[in-house]
This record gives C-alpha cells, sequence and structure tokens, in this order.
C-alpha cells in the first residue's frame, strides 16, 4: 500500500483552508477501508450507486482521498437534525 | 432526566433520527420511570416507521406537484431594496427557474458580505465597500475634448475618485497601454491625451478608443459593480450587485464562514458540491419565504439532491439531469423526442424499460407502488 499526502495548495490560495470552516460546508470525513463494507450493506447499494463526488471538490481539500473512497457527509438537516450521507469519490 | 435514561433513549439512535431522540429527552418530565420510558419510545418508534416514505412511494412525482401548484401563484415581480433605487433583486417564479435549471448565467448575482468582528464599524465597512467596488476607466474621465485639427483627445480625469482609490494618472495611464496601441498618450496630472500615431485618419477612430478604453477595470473586484453596507443585528454587512466569492475569500477582513453567494454555480467552484446543494435549498427557500407559500422543505431537499447526485450541479432541463435517465423513451418524454429518438437509433440504444415513463408509453405496469415488487423478487 501506498501512502497518500495530503493534496498541495497552491501559494497565495491559503482561503482554501477556510473552506471546510463555512457554514455551507457540512462535515465530510472518509469512511475507512474496514467500514466501507459495513456502511455499504446497511444501504443496500453497491460503490457505483452511490451519489458522486469529484475528487477536486472543494470540500475535500484537506482530506487525502483517491477515486473509489467513500466520504460520510453529516449534514446539519431541519427535519432530521443530523442526517448521514454518502458520496463516492470520482476522478474529475 | 436521569442519566441511565438518557443512555436509554440513546440507544435507539440509528433507528429515530437525532431530532427525535432530542425531543424525547426535553419532553419527558423526569419523573417517568423506565418502564413508562421504554413504552413512549417504542411509541415513537412504532409512529415514526408509519410516518415513513413506503418503498415504491413516488416522492419525486409528489415534489413535483407540491412546488408546481404553489408556483403558480407566485408574482413575476422583482422588487425594490430600500432606499437604493438601482439595486433590483430576482425573485418569484423567475427566480426559482433559474435556480432548478441551474443556469449560468444569473440575473442579479448577489453577495452578502460578512466582516470578522474587529472590522466591524461603519467607517471601516464602508472602507472597504469602496475599496472591493469594481472601477472602470470610463468611471474616471469627468470630460472629453475632442481636437478635430490636432486629431487628439484629452480625457480629463475625475480628480476626487482618483484621491480616493489613491491612484494617479500614471497608473490609469499603465493600464490603458495595451488597449490604446497605435496613439501616442500624453500624461498629464489631471488629464491625459492621445493622438493619433503617424498621419491622422478619420476623427471615428478616437471615439472607437474611447469605447475601447471603458471596460477596463482599473481597481476593485472584478464583476463587483455596486456595494451597500447595511446593518443586520448588531453588525454590519456588504450586499454586492455582482459576485466574486473567490476573489473576498483573499480579505482577511472577511468573515469567511458566513459569507455567501447566490451564484449556485459559483458556491459550487468555491465550497463544494454539497455546499451547493445547501445554497439550492437556502434559495428556493427564501423564494418561497418571500411569497408567502408553504412548500414542504423535503421536496425542495429532494429535488437538490438530485441536481447534486453527479458530484456537479445539473439543472432540471434535457441538457441536466434527464440526459443522465438511462432509458431513451423516458428521455424523449421530455423535451426534443425526435432528436433523442434518432440518436438513440443510430446508436443503436437498448431501453430496459426499467422505470416509469417507457411503462406508461408501452401500457405495462409501473414499476410504483404494488408494481414494484417484480422488479426487487428473484423470478424464475
Amino acid at each position: 500500500m501506498y501512502r497518500l499526502e495530503a493534496p498541495e495548495i497552491p501559494p497565495g490560495k491559503i482561503m482554501a483552508l477556510d473552506i471546510p470552516k463555512h457554514t455551507l460546508v457540512p462535515v465530510h470525513s472518509k469512511v475507512s477501508d474496514n467500514e466501507k463494507e459495513k456502511v455499504l450493506s446497511a444501504l443496500q447499494a453497491t460503490t457505483t450507486q452511490l451519489p458522486k463526488i469529484y475528487k477536486d471538490d472543494a470540500a475535500l481539500v484537506k482530506l487525502a482521498v483517491k477515486a473509489g473512497d467513500i466520504i460520510k457527509i453529516e449534514r446539519k438537516s431541519p427535519t432530521a437534525g443530523v442526517s448521514f450521507y454518502y458520496r463516492v469519490v470520482i476522478d474529475g | 432526566m436521569r442519566k441511565e435514561h438518557e443512555e436509554f433513549v440513546d440507544s435507539f439512535e440509528g433507528q429515530l433520527p437525532p431530532s427525535i431522540i432530542a425531543e424525547i429527552k426535553d419532553t419527558c418530565p423526569a419523573s417517568v420511570t423506565k418502564e413508562q420510558l421504554k413504552e413512549i419510545v417504542e411509541l415513537t418508534l412504532g409512529l415514526y416507521k408509519h410516518c415513513r416514505v413506503n418503498a415504491g412511494e413516488c416522492v419525486g412525482l409528489v415534489s413535483a406537484e407540491s412546488i408546481g401548484e404553489p408556483g403558480t401563484q407566485m408574482t413575476l415581480n422583482t422588487f425594490h431594496f430600500a432606499g437604493v433605487s438601482e439595486m433590483n433583486v430576482t425573485t418569484g417564479l423567475p427566480r426559482i427557474i433559474e435556480i432548478f435549471d441551474a443556469q449560468k448565467e444569473i440575473k442579479t448575482p448577489m453577495m452578502e458580505i460578512y466582516m470578522k468582528p474587529s472590522h466591524n464599524d461603519l467607517e471601516k465597512v464602508k472602507k472597504f465597500a469602496i475599496k472591493i467596488k469594481e472601477v472602470v476607466f470610463g468611471d474616471f474621465g469627468a470630460e472629453y475634448v475632442l481636437n478635430i485639427f490636432e486629431q487628439s483627445m484629452t480625457i480629463k480625469l475625475n480628480k476626487a475618485l482618483l484621491s480616493e482609490r489613491g491612484l494617479s494618472s500614471k497608473d490609469l495611464a499603465a493600464a490603458v497601454k495595451v488597449k490604446s496601441k497605435g496613439f501616442n498618450m500624453e500624461v498629464g496630472n489631471d488629464f491625459l491625451t492621445f493622438v493619433h500615431k503617424g498621419k491622422p485618419e478619420e476623427i471615428r477612430q478616437l471615439y472607437d478608443l474611447r469605447e475601447k478604453m471603458r471596460p477596463v477595470k482599473i481597481d476593485g473586484l472584478k464583476g463587483i459593480t455596486q456595494v451597500l453596507p447595511v446593518k443586520r443585528g448588531d453588525e454590519y454587512i456588504i450586499l454586492t450587485l455582482g459576485t466574486n466569492l473567490e476573489a473576498i475569500f483573499e480579505y482577511p477582513e472577511v468573515d469567511i464562514s458566513r459569507t455567501m453567494s447566490n451564484d449556485i454555480h459559483e458556491v459550487y467552484n468555491v465550497l463544494g458540491i454539497e455546499a451547493a446543494r445547501q445554497a439550492v435549498i437556502n434559495e428556493v427557500f427564501k423564494v418561497i419565504e418571500s411569497q408567502g407559500l408553504n412548500i414542504d422543505i423535503r421536496h425542495i431537499m429532494l429535488v437538490s439532491d438530485i441536481m447534486c447526485i453527479t458530484g456537479a450541479v445539473k439543472g432540471i432541463t434535457r441538457y441536466g439531469v434527464v440526459s443522465e435517465k438511462a432509458s431513451v423513451l423516458a428521455r424523449a418524454s421530455f423535451e426534443t423526442p425526435i432528436k433523442h429518438l434518432i440518436s438513440a437509433a443510430l446508436e443503436s440504444e437498448t431501453d430496459r424499460l426499467t422505470s416509469v415513463v417507457e411503462n406508461v408509453m408501452i401500457n405495462q405496469p409501473v414499476p410504483l407502488g404494488t408494481g414494484l415488487p417484480g422488479l426487487i423478487t428473484k423470478l424464475k
């Protein structure tokens, strides 16, 4: 297994690091490989059926992700309080 | 509520949504016994399961009707900001169409800029607002003087604006140097004179030069044509006409976490797909609220989920989400049927008839409600 480095932020783009702090952006976290199966079986879905997120999405700036990873999103929902949503990373 | 009771309620996490768990905790009296609590939670769970959407329920259709009917009552007007005559805002049906179609160019792009607490007094906010407003070369021209004999044009500069921006006539000359190719420029303290190089031809060329130089950006942020500092609650915010989130985030005075744009594509580019989804919901809800209509937010959430499912924002148009449909007949039934059918024939596409519209067309049971189980059980 190779280790993924966190993506480099071009100089002058300091603000990119503040993107996850924005009120519109919910918390994104990577689902570990061990938990992947659990998530998929709970959803009764395969990776290809999940909603997508591009690898270079602005909200993923602090996560080291590769295509095929599953991202767990903790949305603040006006009806359910908190709701969890899953997206699979695709190459953009 | 006692701690062990709270833990008991918490054990239902995953079966009940967090808001309901919190509500049980808040509303149950402290004197409740363990048996009573168990009954309460189980009844709630039963009710919650009963309220959930059944498998095979056509939620999209319900959403379409629930948004469509109140939509017919919306006004076609734009309204004015109190106090500022030139700031119109698109609302009502035109704005809804704009959002759901995910149009690239929206009619009134706007930003709400929040400032950090350390920069939140009127003077600083006003100063910042002036700083970010885009000024073009045309704004500096106070007077244009044409000398027909010498074939020259003198532009007298607006001194007040120059000193407000801290610029000199030399800065302006440098900015328009490329645009004024073919002319000799004489730079004065408060004027610029252009003379045609070589043989003077037509006076028209000087007019053309003027028009060519007018839109050259001199200072401020691109796209921000108007600024308006207003008080909201305890703090001052800046409303702008025109958006440029990426550039505004570079200023240290700005509170990045709350500054918003109403351009969905810009939110997507700067903040990502999840933020765009939330922005669609917020923007639609704002319109609906301002019109005094009552649409359940779940319908809007469903539509905006669909728009963002591919990882990019897609409008509800034949180029957007409809083009993603697997079935030829379903695509053809939306708009431009002949185009879809011909291209499908050319590519020899197969229609698996797995969705609703195509089954309506061929007079077969649709996979909805009681028609669905045939799809999810294995038939031998």
